[in-house]
Formats: structure tokens, sequence, C-alpha cells
């Protein structure tokens, strides 16, 4: 029986940079895309060698903007895949899709390359405002994205909006929700607007933020209870439409949760190739290097290594160990990787709190009993029934899940599982 | 070594701040050769870290140098630095006491201040040669020749023929030097008449206990002579005697009549040795004791509170360690039911408490949690008793008070006459009475009001330098006791009353400084889950309330994906500040509320 796997893949590049956006993305030249994506093969490669032992449940190919690569690069990253990898019949394959970056040919050419969900980032319908986030597509853009990937085939799409937007009003929010849930995708991500450090809309909105998280009344951004109301007003339109919140940010058709982040929030095995991307194997902790010309040239040097390097430990009848790791033994990944850190059993457990309480189902309490031996009380006790007596945190049937409250003040509940 | 009286010189140098003070000082060394330039870090005489830090000296210092004048002849230079700031105005007194004369520095371009003043009038106090020096010629704005005529004018002294110096470049140091030969007296007293010397710092060594800073008045002192100090009645055997080098010690074998220098005797406890008091020999004493000798007390009261209340032995050791060299901090321990365990500390002003928090947080690494300073007040209560409040928290039941009488004192102002009117109303919303103004030139006054000193601890100094562009100068002392109406203003968070905020407050001023204080915690206090109101009472009537609003929201709605690494910063920087937190029943308040207090009178 082969150990279940999530695979995430980066692509960094945008045709531009959004104004809100702090993710590892940026533009580049056709021939930087291409150096980069040969690297990419050369990692994809190397670690579907390594990884014998398990065989992939998910994959995520997610940006910058993915399917603004020339479709020839995009399709040899996924045969690469699916090459290297053993993937199971069933697997999510989902790819993140900017509107406009697409035409019909390119996105058939996905499906046929086995992407089977498509997550369109369209975060307002709203021209004026996707101009100020620095969006490069208007509304009109992404209906049409949206009816070429049915035509397509893709009968798994999701979609995701912001809230909170600087001067946006509960009335425009709702106009926004109200036409996405009229095209009736399987699944929508409602994220709120965060002014991150090093963007320009932290230089332009940052005393606004602070205003804002202090309920202070602001200038731009909306009021904190606005941002509230926007919130709820989301979960409470999208579950009227059917859709079921199963995270904080993300509400489904039933059976269309994504199941790559559950694997996040839950904790699974999960890898995470090209730049700056994160991995978990075995509770080790690895981090690419996000700089690109190491990344180019670590994942050249990472050919070189011969596979009989590593197979002496899949001899012995160990599991497989994370190449990484071996790697790294051999003094040759080490260029790829800027982190490789063992996770500590308390960080295990914190983590494995905070990020289950992500999810509308909590917990259970039998995971943490496989995973760490010990009933969640043994460690948490005084901080549940703190919670539970603040109405938070709701125990039932097995599992542990932060209330509708605690939702909301997710970040003060799950601060308090910090050990 | 002995000397010649007529070859000695003690003297000081007074100033205002900023005049140039130390500089001058460490010019001096330099041309008299005790240290070379390269040796010199900044300035010497004030080598406390703090004090090159603050510009200020706040321990007395010494030195001795030796200068060969024009005359051809060797002469020992004593100088004695004194402290610079009217918090120690009675170190200064003393340190003036050890001296012969003194050198006045007044900066070419600002002219005669307040403290100019209030030094010049203590110098002649003790009979002191004043001797006067233009420093910082090199400025543009210097004008020393008016510089020359307002000291003339307003101190009247003869001034024609100062020293106009640059300290800073070294420009006409040598003339100050002759100056010190030619109009400072040399010490007179018998070097063989019983044993009288002023103690006028003292400061303690690991090694050699107490080293006690003196100037012998009268007789000689050496190893072995057997010691007293008159008014503490301690006694003991000296062990060594020297002079001071920059920055050392050097012994020597006695130490007599006009000389100064130090001695060490084993004395364990700093307290045994009171700036002021007089040295004498127990087999041979002298007659009486100097004159001038009071035991200072502190002025400004304050609780002091570990961060982290396992810090607390760790606080009493520090403060311990600090009261070994600076006998005038005054503490005991006191409990506080938000604040825990902690002391109230005496300090004799605002500066001396600045300093003391900041030594203990630099020095001994502590983070403190400090209670709004307050004087001492006079509770007479209607049993006839009468109690020194120096803890808000102390104050009887309201039944059982008489009257209170809070402390006043003498200010006197001095500042550009275009600033007049915003002094002036300054110092009556700080309930100042107005005594007198004299224009001391057609562009300066100087302003006499007694003030509550109570309404001077706080912000004071600030609202005065900003209200007058800087162009005002402060010097006060303490006068006495006035009956006053004072209440006791409570704060109430989430209907519980938190000691640690309580203070007193004059009657009329008690609405005002509690809206102000209530808006001002609100913005500290962070939101909780539920609303919490803050209120100001006093003696059970809440005069004012703010209210913090429950928090609705705080959640991270973005996906970072695989990057686990950033949310588990967020929730720690979350977890983090929660420790910074002082919990009173379910509300938890941030250390810095407890200062706010402090910053109340913004301007």
């Amino acid at each position: 029986m082969k150990k279940k796997l999530e695979l995430y893949i980066h692509t960094p590049f945008c045709v531009k940079k959004c104004a809100y956006c702090d993710f590892l993305s940026f533009p580049a030249d056709e021939q930087t895309q291409e150096e980069y994506v040969n690297a990419l093969l050369s990692e994809i490669a190397w670690y579907g060698r390594q990884m014998s032992g398990y065989e992939l449940a998910t994959v995520y190919i997610g940006g910058g903007t993915p399917t603004w690569l020339r479709t020839e690069l995009m399709l040899a990253v996924l045969d690469a895949v699916g090459n290297s990898f053993l993937v199971q019949r069933d697997a999510e394959v989902s790819m993140e899709c900017n509107p406009g970056t697409v035409t019909g040919a390119k996105l058939q050419s996905y499906r046929s390359a086995g992407v089977n969900r498509l997550s369109i980032g369209l975060q307002s319908t709203e021209d004026a405002e996707l101009k100020l986030l620095g969006r490069m597509h208007t509304y009109e853009q992404f209906i049409k994205t949206y009816e070429m990937a049915r035509n397509a085939g893709f009968g798994n799409i999701s979609v995701d909006l912001i809230s909170g937007l600087p001067h946006q009003t509960l009335e425009v929010f709702s106009g926004s929700l109200q036409r996405v849930v009229r095209l009736r995708p399987e699944h929508v991500s409602v994220y709120a607007l965060m002014i991150e450090k090093g963007t320009p809309f932290y230089d332009e909105y940052k005393f606004d933020a602070v205003r804002q998280q202090g309920g202070l009344p602001t200038e731009a951004l909306p009021s904190e209870d606005d941002a509230y109301r926007m919130y709820k007003m989301a979960q409470y339109m999208l579950e009227e439409a059917g859709y079921r919140q199963y995270e904080i940010s993300n509400f489904a058709k039933k059976g269309y949760e994504c199941r790559h982040n559950i694997g996040y929030w839950t904790r699974a095995d999960y890898l995470g190739l090209g730049l700056g991307a994160a991995s978990l194997i075995d509770n080790v902790r690895y981090t690419n290097t996000r700089d690109l010309y190491r990344y180019i040239s670590g994942a050249d040097a990472i050919k070189s290594v011969p596979l009989s390097a590593f197979q002496k430990e899949g001899q012995n009848g160990e599991e497989a160990v994370h190449p990484a790791s071996a790697a790294s033994q051999q003094g040759i990944a080490t260029n790829l990787h800027d982190e490789a850190e063992p996770v500590a059993r308390k960080a295990q457990m914190e983590e494995f709190m905070f990020l289950g309480l992500r999810m509308n189902d909590g917990v259970a309490r039998a995971d943490f009993e496989r995973c760490f031996g010990m009933q969640i009380e043994a460690v948490y006790r005084r901080v549940m029934d703190e919670l539970k007596a603040q109405g938070l945190l709701a125990a039932a049937e097995g599992r542990i899940a932060l209330t509708d409250r605690g939702m909301d003040l997710s970040n003060y509940a799950m601060s308090k599982f910090l050990l | 070594m002995t000397a010649d009286q007529s070859k000695i010189r003690n003297f000081c140098i007074i100033a205002h701040i900023d005049h140039g003070k130390s500089t001058l000082a460490d010019r001096i060394l330099e041309h008299t050769g005790t240290l070379t330039s390269r040796e010199m870090q900044a300035q010497v005489l004030d080598n406390m870290e703090l004090e090159r830090e603050r510009g200020i000296t706040i321990k007395s210092q010494a030195v001795r140098v030796i200068y060969k004048a024009k005359d051809g002849e060797e002469y020992i230079f004593n100088l004695i630095d004194t402290p610079g700031h009217v918090d120690f105005n009675y170190e200064v007194s003393r340190s003036l006491a050890a001296c012969d004369g003194a050198l006045l520095v007044v900066d070419a371009a600002q002219g005669v201040e307040a403290q100019t003043l209030a030094n010049v009038y203590l110098a002649m106090d003790h009979d002191l040669d004043v001797v006067p020096v233009i420093n910082k010629i090199d400025l543009p704005s210097a004008r020393p020749d008016e510089v020359i005529q307002e000291i003339e004018d307003v101190i009247g002294i003869e001034a024609q023929d100062a020293p106009r110096i640059s300290a800073k470049t070294g420009l006409n140091i040598e003339e100050v030097l002759e100056q010190i030969v030619e109009k400072i007296p040399a010490p007179k007293g018998d070097a063989g008449a019983p044993l009288k010397a002023l103690i006028f710092d003292a400061t303690y060594d690991s090694y050699k206990g107490v080293i006690i800073f003196c100037r012998i008045m009268e007789g000689t002192v050496r190893v072995g002579t057997q010691i007293r100090m008159m008014a503490t009645g301690a006694q003991d055997q000296v062990v060594e005697v020297g002079y001071f080098g920059a920055g050392q010690f050097i012994p020597c074998e006695e130490l007599s009549a006009g000389m100064v220098g130090y001695l060490a005797a084993g004395i364990k406890n700093v307290r045994d040795t009171r700036v002021g008091d007089t040295v004498t020999e127990v087999g041979r004493p002298c007659s009486e004791a100097l004159p001038g000798y009071k035991k200072v007390n502190p002025m400004v009261y304050c609780g002091l509170y570990p961060a982290d209340s396992a810090k607390y032995p760790d606080l009493r050791d520090a403060l311990e360690k600090l009261q070994i060299n600076d006998a005038s901090l005054y503490y005991e321990p006191e409990t506080s039911l938000a604040l825990g365990f902690g002391f109230r500390c005496g300090f004799l002003g605002l500066l001396h408490l600045e300093i003391i928090e900041e030594r203990l947080e630099r020095e001994f690494n502590l983070d403190l949690v400090t209670t709004a300073p307050g004087v001492i007040y006079k509770v007479h209560k209607t049993n006839g008793e009468v109690i020194e409040l120096t803890n808000p928290s102390n104050l009887p039941d309201p039944s059982e008070i008489d009257y209170m009488e809070e402390p006043f004192v003498s200010a006197e102002i001095m500042v550009s006459s275009e600033y007049v009117g915003a002094i002036m109303k300054l110092c009556q919303e700080r309930r100042g009475v107005y005594v007198s103004m004299d224009y001391l030139e057609e562009t300066r006054a100087l302003l006499k009001y007694e003030l509550p000193l109570n309404e001077i601890i706080y912000d004071f100094f600030d609202a005065l330098k900003s209200r007058s562009r800087g162009y005002a100068s402060l010097d006060y002392e303490l006068k006495g006791y006035v009956r006053s109406e004072l209440v006791k203003l409570d704060i109430l968070i989430n209907k519980e009353m938190v000691d640690a905020l309580s203070f007193i407050v004059f009657k009329d001023s008690a609405y005002d400084r509690g809206r102000r204080m209530c808006e001002r915690l609100k913005e500290e206090i962070p939101r909780h889950l539920f609303e919490i109101p803050i209120q100001a009472a006093v003696g059970g009537r809440v005069i004012a309330r703010e209210t913090v609003k429950a928090m609705r929201k705080d959640v991270l709605a973005k996906c970072y994906g695989g990057d686990i690494t950033r949310k588990r910063k967020l929730l720690e920087k979350q977890k983090e500040g929660k420790k910074r937190m002082r919990q009173i029943g379910s509300v938890e308040i941030p250390q810095a509320a407890f200062m706010s207090v402090l910053k109340l009178d913004e301007d």
C-alpha cells in the first residue's frame, strides 16, 4: 500500500504584480520562464524517483499565474508529473487560472492533460475594484473565461472573491457575491483583504488598516463592523445558495471541497515543488529557496546525483526517506532548500489544532490520539474549557470545532493553542 | 604628596545645562596633559554611561591636575564637577562648599539662563569667587559683548576680562587656566588643627568599601587615622587616602588642610557617609561640624514593579546595588492588587526617577512598570494624627480626613519676553501663584511663581520648553506645605478598581484628569471578547466613562497554502502580546497603560 501525498507546484510568474499581493510572484520574460520550467522539470523528475513509495492524491498548480505560461511549458510540467509520480485514478488536479490569460484551446489542453479542477481568481465583479486591485482583467473577461472553462469540460470550478476592499460598500460586495452565485461554480473562496507589508496597498492603507483593526473610523477601508458584516454576508448568501462553509474562507457544494487544501489543514504529507514551495514530509518541513537563480542552478545540480545514493535506505526495509534530506546529506540539494527543519512534537500538536480548527468540522479526537498517543484533553483541557466557557469552542461526536463566534475570532482562539 | 597651600586651587565649573561645562572640564584636563585626546572618551568627568548619553552630570566627580603657570610655578588644580540638575541641588551645594572658587560658563549665544543664576547665587552663598568664562564664541550666533554686559547687569559680577573661549575647539583655554591661578583664592586652613573634612560625595567600591570624597578644611588625615562621621556617628580606621587622577584613584600618604581627595575606611554602607557630613578624628575631634549638613529627603515617589513578576528578587537586588552608590534613593516593598509585588521608591525629582528607571532597565536588564509619580502629601486626620502619604492607595477614608496639605515650590523661570504670556498661562493652569516678574534686559524676563510640586513633576518642563520654543529655563526649590483641596482619583476597569492607577489630584482638576485618563486607557486597552467600561471615580462617584467595544472579528481569512510558518508567526505574535499584559479580573491590560498616566498633559 502506497502512502498518500499531496503535490503542490509553484509557478511564480505574473503579467504584472497586483497591488495587494505579497505572494511569491513577479513578471518574467519568456526565456526566464523557460529556464524555470526546465529546472522545475528536473525537480519533478528527481523527486518523482525518490518518492516512489507514495502516490499522489491531489495535485495543485498555483502561482503566480500558472495559466500565463505557454501551453507547451505547462503541458511539459503536467506530463512530467504524470510520468514521474504515481497518480491516484481519482486524484484532484487543480490549477489556478487568471481571467484573460487563457483561450478555449489552452483550457482544453489542460483538461486533456488531466487537470480536473480550475480555481479562477475573480476577486470582484466590479471593474473599478478590479482596477484598484491592479488586476489585468475585467468582469466580462472573467465571464468569458468561465464559459470557456465550462465548454472545455471543467465540472469543478472555484471562484475567488476578496472582501473588505478600499471604498467597498456592503451593497457592492453583495453584488459581487450574487453575480458569482448565479454562475453556480462548485466552489467559492472568500478572502478578506489583508494589507501586507511590501505591497503598494501597504503604503497606501497601512494606517487605515490599523484603524480598522482597532475599530476606529477608517478612511478608505471599510470599518471593522462593515468588514465583519461582509464576512457574515458571504456566509449567509453562500449557505442560502447551497454552499456549505467548510473552512474560514472556503465554501463548496457537497463533495466539492478542495481536497488539496484539506490536506494542509489535516497535516497530510505534502510535497511542494518550485520556487519557495514548502513541503511537510514525515514531520520534517522543507522550504525551497525564494531566489530564482539559486533555484534554477540548484535544480540543475540535483540532476547529477545518482539514484543509487538513496536506494540503500529503501533496501533496508525502511520507508522511503525524503530525498531532500538524503540530498542534503550528500551536500547537493542544499542549494535548493532554504530550510529543512523537523517539526517538534509540541509544534506538531499546535499545528494540528490551529490548522484543524480552520475547518468547520474541526479536528477529530481520534486523529489526535493516533498522532500523539494521548487525548486532546491531556494537553489542552484548560484552553478548551476556557474557550468553551467563552462560547468559542464546541465538542460533539468525537470532534472539536470552533463555533460560529469562534470562527469570527479564530486568531484569538487559535493563539490559545500555542503551548 | 604634600603641597604648599598657596599652590592649590579648588574650584568647580557652574553652568546652565548645555552651556559646555563638561567640554571645558575636558579641555582643562587635556591642556594640563592629564589625558591625551586619544585617551579621552568624549567627556571623561561624566563617566556614567547614562550621564554621557544625556549630557548631564548626575554624581559629583573630582579630578586633580597639575598646571605649570606663566609665572613658572606648578599649581595643583582640584576640579570638582557638580551635578547639573535642579533635582540634585543639595549635592551641588555640598560640592560648592568644597571649593574656593567657581568658573561660571556662559554660552555666548544663549546668555544667562535660569540655572546660571541659581548656580551663581548658590556659589555666592558659599562665598566662592566667581570667574566668568564666555564659551562657544565660535558659534555664528555668538554675541560675547552682549553676554558679558548681561552677566554684569543681571548677576552683578565683573566680566569685562572674561576669557572668550571655545571649549569645543580649545580656543583660549590657556587664558582660563591663568585666571584660575590669578582669581581663585588658595585654600586656607591649619594642617595641625583637629581634623575637619567635608564629604561632598561617596562611591562604593567592591574591594575598598565606601570611598569618601572630601575636602580637608582643617587638620590632616592619613592611613591609620581613626575617623568619625559627625552626623551619622559611624567610625572606622582609614585604610587608604589619595587624590583623583583622571578616572582613577591615586593613593598618597596624607591629605592636609586645603586638599581635596578621597579616603577609604572599610565602611560597608554608603548610608553611613552622607553628603555634607563632617569627618573628624575620633581621638581629637574638632569642636563643631561644618555648617550646611542636611539629610536629603526624596520629593517624588512612585511604584516600580517588574513587568515579569518572577523578576521581583532581581529588582530588589538591583535597587540594593544602586542604593549603595546613591543614598538619596529610597525604596520599600509594596504590593499592588494589579501589579503584584514591587517597591515604592522615592527620588529627588523626576529626572532622578528617570535615571534610576533607565539604569534598572539598562544595567540590570529589567523590564519595569512604573506607576504615576506623586509627591508626599500631609494628611491631617480628624484624630489629630498626621500621615505623610506617598502611596495614594494608603489614603485614609475621607471621613477620617480633616484636611490635606501638598508641597509647594518656589520656581524661577527665565524666558524671552515674547513668551511671557504663554508661560504665565501655563503657570496658571498648573495652579501657580504669581510672585513677581523682573525684566533682566529688554528681551528677557525672570518670572517667579509658587507652584504645587505635584503640578510640575509630570511634564511641566516639557510644556515649558514647547510653549517657549525652548527659550525658557526653570529652577525651583521646595518652599513648604500648603493646605489644599485634594482628592483621590480612582480608575475602574470593568468595574474593578485598579489600585496602581489611582492618584491624588487637585479637586478642581479631577474631572478633567479623569476624563483624559479614561480616553487614554481606552486607546491602550485592546479589545476583548466583551465590552469593557473604563471609569474614573472620586470617592465612589463616577465622574468620567469610556467604553472599549467588544471585539467582533479577529480572523485571518487568507490562504497561505503549505506555508504554515507565516500563520504560526502571526499567532505567536498574538500570544506574545498577551504576555506583556496584566490581568485585572478578566481584563488584560498592557503594561504601557500604567505609564500612560504620565503623559496626560499633552500640549
